[in-house]
């Protein structure tokens, strides 16, 4: 068994799974544009994504507005380009926080066993159960707009993810007998798992959490649209979509699609890099053993 | 070469025969296979006996077409008089499942365990339409009672069985379609001492009574020995001796063969240090000028690094060779005489 | 004969309804060697982890240097399980010595040279890190040379990753990593099946030569009875779990008692070797023993 078939796959995305090394390429070198765009955007933004130009309201592209303007004459251009720091940033501390927590827990049942185990498995089970968006908007509705609730309700979603899958290759790094060996030599356990175990199932949960990242992305946009998300003003490609329907029906669909292509173009981004490297991780498994 | 021996069994063709197979996989300094010569005649058990990285699996498996992915191969590799080398992807097929059959190191590896042995069995001869199911069904019937499994197995699953009832269903299975070549590697590796003895001992019954010539892939020159009728030894992708099983056992011709026969602990050796052979296996990225022992070699001379031996009959013994410049020079240590 | 260094007496272990381990006792002396001889599911391997403290056993001791072993390790179990912040620093202070005390009565080999080394970390960083835990003050640059000499590797393997190394060098170094702690008892599980002849001759002298030096014991776990005969002065013979036969190495080969012995021995290939009479000589053993076994 590769450690391949361990990482988890929305069904659509299996597509992406590609061995050409080009696409690879492309992708990984378009997902560091976004992060360059996202760290440099108050000085790449050409105008202040928050001024209202009503005069240029719903017009499409011009010289002083190269991707046109929404409904309220905003910049669709510089809206877009300071909508990447949210866009990046609230899916990143998912996976962070859904990482860190998911590989606590996996790694905790599969090394311990027993009753923990049970514990953990089953309540990672239970989280399975609920669908991440409706956390999401229950967290919401207890405690408001804004990024935190959401993100603290994604990563709780997210770490049964992460944790079944380090518990399984826990389960199967635990086989090895350098761990056994480590335990006879007399190191603790939390050495073992800190220093050994750990890095060694690291590569595979990492190509998780960057599929994950994808996910995570598409689920904040989503909370966005529906006004769950950022607080309002916040430049956000979710909450441009819903912003750019009513210049649609108006037959200026940029200032929507513009930010739509956005979304997808970076989910695929991030999902063939993860994808790539979970291919990766794999046939280095299938060469050492 | 040594087309004398070779010729006094002019009436029939050998079942496998291999002449100066060479494959050369991307990246290495030297070829896995050097020239290597082999011959299995009908219902004869050649032993291809040799450590890791030899090229001894590798030259079973070419016997079935199966090269490794980028390898370049030259010379002839004939199967029942069929060249395999040249053959397309529909013939490598019908000769993987009508004329040759493998048996692996390890049985579970080559079973899909959701699918119950009965299914295993006859899946090969019902898709390639050799035979239809009621057919099928008999011959798997015949077949398992011939390895002494029970009927009831073929509705069993692979993981209700042990290792060496596994071991015998692959067996079964390999001789499904009636091969006249078993190509077997290490088939016992992974068995436990006294099922090993069980499984060589219907591998030789099963030969007699079909008449397969078998290939038989192994580390292990003291079983070699005692199954064979011809033992072939390599080293470093090249055949550096071959003849009968006893004599070669009992009276090596290479110093290799002689080292390894030493460095074996046994039971009838006397206790204490082993004869060790210094030194590992050159590796594919070094080239080889002479004799790839020649470095381990506790007899080698200046010549041996330099110029490679050829393969040269050895005197008064039939169908064997030895590739050494002081093969005829030297007196070595056998099996039996070790003290 | 010499003060026994290892006890093991009366060690039963149960997995589910299989008898793994069945009443198994037998001593090691200081410096001496003994071979624990068994197929596939005769037990041996769980023996060989009970002794060096992987699995439990359910009854029995397990004694190195005087020292009861299983005792110890029960203790350390049972404050394992109340771990949490709650537990004052010397507790687990003293939990540590403990183990580290455990880890110096014995260390083991593993039977995949492959598997048993961490394949991130390079051979020098795996031995000083051993040394680190057992010998904080010692001098592990040196250390590290000398062990490295005394497997028969040099400085250049030091940098090297487990995976720039052969089957018989990454055993070498499983070997260093043992010797590192510097127990009282080795245990080898199988540490020289999975090599080829020619470095498993290598190891088997390297084995011998430092059990000269060192006065170390050992455990050795295996299948083969060559092996069996080139390394250990004792030999336990096990079969489904309980121990068949024992006796000095060479008594036990050149004249077993027990007829599951024989047959062993008549199974290993060599001159006279006959695989019908084997398999018949198995179906009679297995066949008597069924009689014998209560329905």
């Amino acid at each position: 068994m590769s450690s391949l078939t361990l990482v988890r796959r929305r069904p659509g995305f299996r597509a992406l799974r590609v061995s050409r090394p080009w696409l690879f390429y492309i992708c990984a070198g378009f997902a560091a544009v976004i992060v360059l765009v996202a760290v440099l955007a108050p000085w790449l933004a050409p105008a202040d994504p928050n001024a209202s130009d009503l005069s240029a309201a719903l017009t499409g592209p011009s010289c002083a507005h190269l991707l046109g303007a929404d409904g309220s004459g905003r910049d669709t251009l510089s809206r877009l380009i300071l909508g990447s720091r949210t866009a990046l940033l609230g899916p990143a501390a998912v996976v962070v926080f859904s990482t860190t927590l998911g590989v606590a827990v996996g790694v905790a049942a599969g090394w311990r066993g027993g009753w923990l185990d049970s514990l953990l498995s089953r309540s990672s089970e239970l989280m399975l159960a609920f669908p991440g968006l409706l956390l999401a908007i229950l967290f919401v509705s207890l405690y408001g707009t804004g990024l935190v609730a959401p993100i603290a309700a994604l990563s709780l979603a997210y770490t049964p993810y992460v944790s079944r899958l380090a518990r399984g290759l826990t389960l199967a790094e635990k086989q090895r007998p350098y761990l056994a060996a480590y335990r006879v030599q007399g190191f603790s356990n939390w050495a073992i798992c800190v220093r050994h175990l750990i890095p060694n199932i690291g590569p595979v949960i990492l190509a998780q959490s960057t599929v994950n990242f994808g996910y995570a992305l598409i689920d904040l946009a989503a909370l966005s649209y529906l006004g769950l998300g950022v607080p309002p003003l916040t430049p956000d490609w979710g909450a441009m979509v819903n912003d750019g329907q009513s210049a649609m029906l108006q037959g200026q669909p940029l200032s929507a699609i513009a930010p739509c292509l956005a979304i997808v173009v970076t989910v695929v981004a991030f999902n063939v890099v993860g994808e790539h490297w979970a291919d990766r991780v794999a046939n280095r498994e299938d060469a050492r053993s | 070469m040594n087309t004398a021996q070779r010729s006094q069994t002019p009436q029939k063709s050998q079942t496998l025969h291999i002449r100066g197979l060479r494959v050369s996989l991307p990246g290495t300094a030297r070829p896995v296979l050097d020239g290597v010569d082999l011959e299995v005649g009908a219902g004869q058990t050649v032993a291809l006996v040799g450590e890791s990285g030899s090229g001894k699996t590798l030259t079973s498996r070419a016997a079935l077409g199966m090269l490794p992915a980028g390898a370049t191969a030259s010379g002839v590799v004939e199967v029942d008089g069929q060249d395999v080398l040249t053959m397309d992807a529909r013939a490598l097929r019908r000769l993987r499942t009508t004329t040759a059959a493998m048996i692996f190191q390890d049985p579970r590896a080559g079973i899909n365990p959701v699918r119950r042995v009965g299914d295993f069995l006859t899946e090969a001869l019902r898709t390639n339409g050799a035979a239809d199911k009621r057919t099928a069904r008999k011959r798997a019937l015949a077949l398992l009672d011939a390895v002494g499994l029970p009927e009831r197995v073929l509705r069993q699953y692979p993981h209700e069985l042990s290792g060496g009832m596994l071991q015998r269903v692959m067996i079964a299975a390999s001789l499904m379609a009636d091969p006249v070549l078993l190509l077997a590697d290490e088939p016992t590796t992974a068995l436990d001492v006294t099922t090993q003895a069980e499984i060589i001992a219907l591998l030789r019954d099963l030969q007699s009574r079909f008449g397969t010539a078998l290939l038989f892939v192994t580390h292990d020159l003291e079983l070699a020995a005692v199954i064979a009728d011809r033992v072939a030894v390599m080293y470093a992708g090249r055949i550096v001796e071959t003849g009968p099983a006893e004599q070669v056992f009992a009276d090596p011709k290479h110093p290799y063969t002689a080292a390894l026969l030493a460095a074996t602990p046994r039971l009838d050796a006397p206790a204490g240090r082993l004869a060790v052979i210094p030194g590992r296996v050159p590796d594919l990225r070094t080239e080889i000028a002479g004799c790839a022992f020649a470095g381990r070699c506790a007899h080698a001379v200046d010549a041996c690094g330099q110029e490679r031996p050829e393969t040269a009959a050895v005197p008064d013994r039939s169908q064997a060779t030895v590739a050494c410049w002081r093969s005829s020079t030297l007196t070595l240590q056998g099996g039996a005489s070790r003290g | 004969m010499a003060e026994p260094v290892l006890e093991v007496s009366g060690l039963r272990k149960v997995f589910g309804s299989q008898v793994a381990v069945d009443d198994v006792s037998f001593t090691v002396a200081a410096g001496g060697s003994l071979g624990v001889v068994g197929e596939s599911g005769s037990g041996k391997t769980t023996t060989a982890r009970i002794i060096v403290g992987l699995d439990h056993a359910d009854a029995g001791t397990v004694r190195i240097d005087g020292r009861d072993r299983d005792h110890a390790g029960r203790k350390a179990r049972g404050a394992d399980a109340g771990r949490g912040p709650s537990v004052a620093r010397s507790a687990r202070s003293g939990r540590r010595a403990e183990r580290l005390a455990r880890a110096r009565q014995v260390q083991m080999v593993f039977q995949d040279p492959f598997l048993s080394l961490d394949p991130r970390l390079p051979i020098g960083t795996a031995l000083t890190e051993v040394l680190r835990l057992h010998h904080p003050d010692g001098d592990h640059p040196a250390r590290v040379t000398e062990l490295l000499d005394q497997v028969g590797l040099g400085t250049r393997e030091a940098t090297a990753l487990p995976r720039g190394l052969s089957g018989g060098q990454r055993q070498r170094v499983a070997i260093a990593k043992a010797l590192a702690v510097e127990p009282s008892v080795l245990v080898l599980d199988e540490a020289v099946a999975a090599l080829d002849v020619s470095v498993q001759a290598q190891i088997l002298n390297l084995l011998a030569d430092l059990r000269a030096e060192l006065g170390i014991a050992y455990v050795f776990i295996t299948h083969d009875l060559g092996v069996v005969r080139c390394v250990t002065d004792e030999v336990v013979v096990m079969r489904r779990g309980a121990i068949v036969e024992r006796g000095a190495t060479d008594m036990v080969l050149a004249d077993p008692s027990h007829s599951y012995t024989r047959l062993l021995l008549e199974s290993v290939p060599g001159p006279g070797w006959d695989p019908q009479l084997i398999t018949a000589a198995r179906r009679a053993l297995a066949e008597a023993e069924a009689e014998l076994t209560p329905r």
